[in-house]
C-alpha cells in the first residue's frame, strides 16, 4: 500500500507525458459524455418531474432501473452497434475516443436524467402553483425549474461524471485499450493488474481519486460562490 | 370595459381524499367591491380561492368567467410566495414574459411595479434573499406588473409581523384604487375591516352568509359568523 | 448554460482534434504480445519506415479473431493455429505468415505439491497435478493459452474437473494474479510470465518440452468480405514482420537480457 502511494506521487512528480496524455484523454471523454449526457438528461428528467401521461410511473421506475446499467454490457451494445458487421459500423467508430464518448454517454443519461427527475418533481411541488399562476406550464415549466434549482442538479451532474471516469467496462471494449489512441485511467489501471504491476496499478488509481477530488472541490466551490450570489 | 367579470360559480364543488371540502354552491363575483372570505382553519378558503383562480378543477358544476382566456387577466398571491432565484426585477419580468407581455414594455411596467410597492432600492437583489415582508411585496410587485383585472390573495399576511402586514395592505389598497377587483381569504378579522367593502362567511365547506361589511360585523345573520366574530368558534 | 456549452465545445475539441484520421492500422492481438511489452518494442520501428502507426487492440485469441471476422480490424497476430486455419478455410482471412514463437512453461507453488519440479515433460507435469488435485488456475476463456492447456490436458488423457481446476474467464495477467494468491499452477506463455511482477511464490515449474511450442501468425482481414479494411497498409505490416527487419527488432527484444520471441518466418 506504501509502495502504491510512493509510486503514484512518483507519478505525478515526474510529470510522464504518457500518463498526462492518459489522464487529459480519460477527462476529455468523461466530460464529453456527461456534457452531452446533460444536455439530453437534465431536460429528459424535467419532462418526466413535469409532465403527466400514461405510462409515467413505469418510465420512472425503468430510468431509476436503468442507473444500475452494467458497463459491460453498455460497452457490448455499443461495441456491436458500431462494429463493421453492425448497423452503424460505416461510420468506423469503433475503437475511437468517440465511442467512448458515445458508450459513456449512454451509461450516465440514465443517472443524471433520474436524479434530475427527482429533483425537479420535488422543485416541482414547492413551484407548480405559482407557476401555474403565472399561466407557466409543460416544457416552460421544465425548462424554469431547471434552471431554478441548477445548483441541486450539479450534484446530478457531478454523479454522472463519477461513474464515467470510474468505469472500466465500457470504454475497454469500445475503445480497446489502445495505447496512445483510446487508453484511459481506468483501462490503464486494469492493464497494469493483468501485468501483475500491482504498485503502479493502485499508484495509478490514486491519481485517479486525486482528479475526482480536484474536480468535484471546483465544481462545489464554483456552486458555494455563485449560490451566494444568487440566494 | 369588456372585463373577464362578473365571475360566476355554479354548483360548485369539491372533494379530496373522500372528504367533502367545498360544498357545492352557487356565487356570483362582481367588479368593484373588495370581497374578503372569511372563515375558520379548515373552512375551505384556500379551496374556494383555488377553485375561483383555476389551479383546481371543480368535482361538479363549472366556473364561469363572463370571457374567455382569463388567465392573464387575473393574477394570484400565496400565503407563502415563491421566488424564483433570481433577481427580484427578473422576477417580475419573468411573470410579464410569461403573460406575453411585449419586450419592449416589459422593463418599465416591471421597474413602476417596483416602485410602487417600495422594492425599487432592491430591485438587483436575489428575491430569495429578501425578508418575509420584502418577499410578499415582491409577490404583489409581480401581481402589478400584470395589471390583473382580478387579484386573489390568500392569506397573503399570515406569516408576516404588524410592520410588513400594514406595509402588504397598504399595496392591496392601492391595488383597489387602480381598479382591481380584491378577492382576498383572511382570518383576521380587523385586516377584513380594513380591506373588505363585502365579506363571504363561509363554514365546513359552506357559504353561510355574504353581507357588506359594516352589516356583517355589526348584525351577523348566522349563529356560526357570529360566533366566529366573538371569537368562540372552534377551530375545526 | 453558458458553463455547459463551453465544457462541450472543450471535450468535443478534445477528443476529435487530437486524435484526427492518420495513416493507422487496427491490428488485433493477444494480451501476451502487448502485455509483455514486444509490441512497444517493434511498432516505431515499423512506423518510421513506413509513417504507419499501428493500434493494438490486445484480447485473447478467440477474440481477436472474432474482432476480424467482424471486420473491426485490419490485422490479426494470434497464437492459435489451428483456429487461425479454419479461420482462413472459411474466407475471413488471407496471406497467414508465421511470424515467431515463444513457448508456454508450467508456473506453479514453491511447495510444488505435485512434485513436478525439474522435469521437462508437461504432459506428466499435468497428469500429476490431476492426480494430486492439486491447485490449477486456467484461462478458461478460448484465448490461444487456453487451447494450448487443453490440448496438453487431452494428451494427458485427463478431463480436469473439480474443485481443484479453477476456470478464471480471465486473461492471463489476471489468471496468474488469481494463481499468486491461490498458490495454484498455471500454464502461461513465457513472455507474460517474464514480464509478470506480481508473482508471490510462484515460480517455474516445468519448461523445455516441445509440446509446449508456442507459435504465433500474423494474418489480413480478407478485403474481399470486408471491402474498407486497409489492405495496403496491412499486407506492409504482415510482409514487415516477416521481413529481415522485422524478424530482428522481434529477436532484439529482450527483459533482463532474456529473449521473449523467436522470429521463424520461413522465407
Amino acid at each position: 500500500m506504501l509502495d502504491a502511494v510512493v509510486s503514484g506521487l512518483q507519478l505525478v512528480a515526474t510529470l510522464d507525458l504518457r500518463l498526462w496524455q492518459v489522464v487529459g484523454l480519460s477527462l476529455a471523454v468523461s466530460v464529453s459524455a456527461v456534457a452531452l449526457a446533460s444536455l439530453v438528461g437534465l431536460p429528459l428528467g424535467a419532462a418526466i418531474a413535469v409532465g403527466r401521461f400514461p405510462g409515467r410511473q413505469g418510465v420512472i421506475v425503468l430510468l431509476n432501473a436503468l442507473m444500475g446499467l452494467p458497463p459491460v454490457v453498455v460497452g457490448l451494445v455499443i461495441y456491436l452497434l458500431l462494429s463493421r458487421a453492425g448497423p452503424l459500423g460505416a461510420f468506423g467508430l469503433l475503437f475511437t475516443p468517440r465511442a467512448m464518448v458515445l458508450a459513456q454517454t449512454v451509461l450516465v443519461l440514465p443517472i443524471i436524467a433520474a436524479l434530475a427527475r427527482q429533483a425537479v418533481e420535488d422543485a416541482w411541488r414547492e413551484y407548480e402553483e405559482q407557476l401555474r399562476s403565472l399561466g407557466v406550464d409543460g416544457l416552460r415549466a421544465a425548462l424554469t425549474l431547471l434552471w431554478d434549482i441548477r445548483f441541486s442538479l450539479l450534484t446530478a451532474v457531478l454523479a454522472g461524471l463519477g461513474r464515467a471516469s470510474a468505469e472500466v467496462g465500457a470504454v475497454m471494449i469500445v475503445g480497446g485499450n489502445i495505447d496512445g489512441v483510446t487508453r484511459v485511467m481506468t483501462t490503464t489501471i486494469a492493464l497494469e493488474t493483468s501485468k501483475g504491476d500491482l504498485p503502479l496499478a493502485l499508484g495509478l488509481g490514486i491519481v485517479l481519486i486525486a482528479i475526482v477530488l480536484v474536480v468535484n472541490a471546483a465544481a462545489h466551490g464554483v456552486k458555494e460562490a455563485a449560490q451566494r450570489r444568487s440566494g | 370595459m369588456n372585463g373577464i367579470l362578473p365571475l360566476r360559480l355554479e354548483d360548485v364543488s369539491f372533494a379530496a381524499g373522500g372528504r367533502t371540502i367545498i360544498e357545492p354552491l352557487n356565487l356570483t363575483l362582481e367588479a368593484g367591491a373588495s370581497t374578503i372570505v372569511l372563515g375558520a382553519n379548515g373552512a375551505g378558503k384556500s379551496v374556494l380561492m383555488r377553485l375561483m383562480h383555476g389551479l383546481v378543477a371543480p368535482d361538479t358544476g363549472r366556473v364561469l368567467w363572463s370571457r374567455p382566456d382569463v388567465r392573464r387577466r387575473q393574477a394570484m398571491v400565496f400565503q407563502r410566495p415563491v421566488m424564483l432565484r433570481r433577481s427580484a426585477l427578473a422576477n417580475v419580468l419573468y411573470a410579464l414574459e410569461a403573460a406575453r407581455v411585449p419586450p419592449q414594455e416589459r422593463g418599465r411596467r416591471a421597474r413602476e411595479a417596483l416602485a410602487e410597492v417600495g422594492l425599487a432600492h432592491v430591485a438587483a437583489r436575489p428575491a430569495r434573499v429578501l425578508s418575509g415582508g420584502e418577499q410578499q411585496r415582491l409577490a404583489l410587485a409581480r401581481a402589478w406588473a400584470l395589471h390583473p383585472e382580478v387579484l386573489f390573495l390568500d392569506e397573503p399576511t399570515a406569516n408576516l409581523d404588524p410592520g410588513a402586514t400594514r406595509e402588504i395592505e397598504a399595496v392591496i389598497k392601492a391595488f383597489d384604487v387602480s381598479g382591481t377587483k380584491i378577492v382576498m381569504s383572511t382570518h383576521n378579522l380587523g385586516q377584513a375591516r380594513r380591506l373588505g367593502d363585502e365579506v363571504i362567511f363561509l363554514h365546513q365547506g359552506r357559504v353561510v352568509e355574504r353581507a357588506p361589511v359594516e352589516v356583517f360585523f355589526k348584525q351577523p345573520a348566522s349563529a356560526e359568523a357570529a360566533a366566529f366574530i366573538k371569537g368562540e368558534l372552534p377551530w375545526t | 448554460m453558458d458553463l455547459k456549452r463551453i465544457l462541450l465545445a472543450v471535450g468535443l475539441a478534445a477528443t476529435t482534434g487530437a486524435w484526427a484520421q492518420g495513416t493507422f492500422i487496427v491490428v488485433s492481438s493477444t494480451t501476451s504480445t502487448e502485455n509483455s511489452g514486444l509490441f512497444r518494442h517493434i511498432l516505431p520501428i515499423f512506423q518510421q519506415k513506413t509513417g504507419i502507426s499501428v493500434r493494438v487492440v490486445a484480447q485473447g485469441t478467440g477474440q481477436a479473431l472474432d474482432m476480424g471476422r467482424r471486420g473491426d480490424c485490419d490485422v490479426v497476430l494470434v497464437h492459435n493455429k489451428a483456429a487461425e486455419l479454419k479461420m482462413i478455410e472459411d474466407g475471413w482471412f488471407v496471406n497467414r505468415r508465421d511470424v515467431m514463437y515463444n513457448d508456454f512453461v508450467i508456473v506453479g507453488p514453491k511447495l510444488d505439491p505435485a512434485q513436478v519440479a525439474g522435469t521437462k515433460d508437461g504432459v506428466a507435469a499435468l497428469r500429476k497435478i490431476s492426480v494430486a488435485q492439486a491447485p490449477f488456475a486456467s484461462r478458461g476463456d478460448k484465448s490461444g493459452t487456453h487451447a494450448a492447456e487443453l490440448r496438453l490436458w487431452k494428451l494427458a488423457g485427463v478431463e480436469p474437473k473439480g474443485s481443484w481446476y479453477r476456470e478464471t474467464g480471465a486473461g492471463m495477467g489476471a489468471t496468474l494474479n488469481t494463481a499468486s494468491a491461490m498458490n495454484a499452477y498455471a500454464i502461461t506463455d513465457r513472455g507474460t510470465w517474464l514480464s509478470f511482477k506480481n508473482r508471490g511464490g510462484l515460480a517455474i515449474r516445468v519448461e523445455g518440452d516441445p509440446r509446449l511450442f508456442n507459435q504465433y501468425g500474423v494474418m489480413l482481414v480478407n478485403p474481399a468480405r470486408h471491402p474498407h479494411v486497409k489492405q495496403a497498409m496491412g499486407q506492409a505490416f504482415v510482409d514487415w514482420l516477416v521481413s529481415v527487419q522485422g524478424q530482428a527488432a522481434i529477436a532484439g527484444y529482450k527483459i533482463e537480457g532474456e529473449q521473449l520471441f523467436f522470429p521463424n518466418a520461413k522465407r
